[in-house]
Formats: C-alpha cells, structure tokens, sequence
C-alpha cells in the first residue's frame, strides 16, 4: 500500500564525486516511508594505532558496480522494500569526508535500519574495492580485516 | 586460448601492470592460471590465497576457464 513503489526503486553508485547523503535519503523516501536510516562511514585519523592521513580508495569498477546492484536489489528482496540506495567514493579522501553512504527507507523503523546495517556489512564484506592508507608510518594496503606496508614505500614517507 | 588476467590494488602495483595475457590450453581452472601468473609474476609468488573473479563474479578455483572470459585476481577487499 505505498504509492510510491513505482517510482522508488534500488540504487547504486560508484564514483570519485562527493557524496550528498541528503540527495541519497531523498531518493528513499516516499509518503508511504515512515522511517529512512542512513548510514555514512567517514575517513577517521587512525588505524590499528596508526596515525593516518589520508585514504585512496581503489576499484575493480566495473564489477564493484554490479556488485552494489547485485546488493541493493538483494536487499529489496530481503527486506521488502524497494527504497534502498548506496553510493560509494573512489580517489583521494582527507580524514573527515564521506566514503560511503547507505540510506534505507521502509513503512517502519524495523525494516530500515536492518535493511540499512544489511547493506554496509554486504558492501564491506563483497564489493571490490580497496583502502590505501597514507600516515605518518608510511602507506598500507588495507586488505581485509588486515594492512600490509606497500611496496617501495619505507616508513614515513607517507 | 588467450585470456587477459586483470590485477587490482596490491596484486597490480606487484605486477606493474593492469593485465597480462596468458595463453593457457582448453580445460584450464583459475588455480591453475593463478600458478602461471605467479610464475610470470615473482612478487606475487608467496600469495596462496586470492580472491578469483570470472566475468565480473566472484568465482572457486576449481572453475574452468572459457574462452573469451574476463579473469581477475586480488587481494581481500577493504571498502566502505
């Protein structure tokens, strides 16, 4: 019973563009939407008591673009709800700016937020893309739950 | 059967380039490519245990090869 179902359907995108999590949260709502949940991870200023700089995020684009489709519309199914959107960045982001955006609209809070935690967790766990992490004790490649010093770069030259 | 192996994050800057063709026989699976590739590739001799796609999907290293596949080997992913 939501009118608005023909209109709102699942969203992603990658891309080196900012991202407005408000654009993203209007894309999800609807009258008949009574709860959007969002979601943003940010660039923070440490890792695994490293101090960092500075992220540059990697892609296999063509397929990390099917995967966070392939994931959108899963979550529509799972959740029931069509109002499911996920942006995510690629390139040079400075501590502080958005990496990633979910929003998740449903008839009630229940759906949205699980619909909305179901996302990042799908996002972080399949869709190839990678950290790489410049700080003040040299650059990392985020793999994982684990980082490994990149090659041809000595500490602290990050 | 030529078929482009393509590298991303760690794996590329090992490999120092984006792709490489190899020319593998009819019947050949991911695990086996992956042996060829760390053969042409010493960098990425010690990695036993990459992330495999075929045709933009996540794939098993028993899979087999067809031709005219895109195949993709890389680290463990790190978004969000």
């Amino acid at each position: 019973m939501s009118a608005d179902a023909t209109t709102i359907a699942p969203y992603s995108h990658l891309g080196p563009e900012p991202i407005d999590a408000r654009a993203l949260e209007a894309r999800v709502s609807g009258p008949g939407h009574g709860a959007i949940a969002t979601f943003a991870g940010v660039v923070r200023d440490h890792h695994e008591g490293r101090r960092v700089r500075r992220l540059e995020y990697t892609a296999y684009e063509d397929m990390a673009g099917r995967v966070l489709a392939e994931i959108v519309d899963e979550a529509a199914r799972r959740f029931g709800t069509p109002a499911i959107a996920v942006q995510h960045r690629l390139g040079a982001l400075q501590v502080g700016e958005t990496s990633v955006v979910v929003a998740a609209a449903a008839v009630h809070r229940r759906e949205a937020l699980a619909a909305c935690a179901w996302v990042i967790d799908e996002v972080k766990a399949r869709a190839p893309i990678w950290k790489k992490e410049f700080g003040d004790d040299g650059v990392f490649w985020i793999e994982g739950p684990g980082s490994c010093r990149a090659s041809g770069t000595p500490a602290g030259t990050g | 059967m030529t078929i482009r192996v393509w590298f991303f994050a760690r794996f590329r800057e090992a490999a120092g380039v984006t792709a490489i063709d190899f020319e593998v026989p009819p019947g050949t699976t991911l695990a086996a490519l992956w042996e060829m590739v760390q053969r042409r590739v010493p960098a990425l001799g010690q990695e036993s245990h990459p992330l495999m796609a075929i045709n933009q999907a996540y794939a098993r290293p028993e899979e087999v090869i067809t031709p005219g596949s895109e195949v993709a080997y890389f680290p463990k992913v790190s978004g969000g």
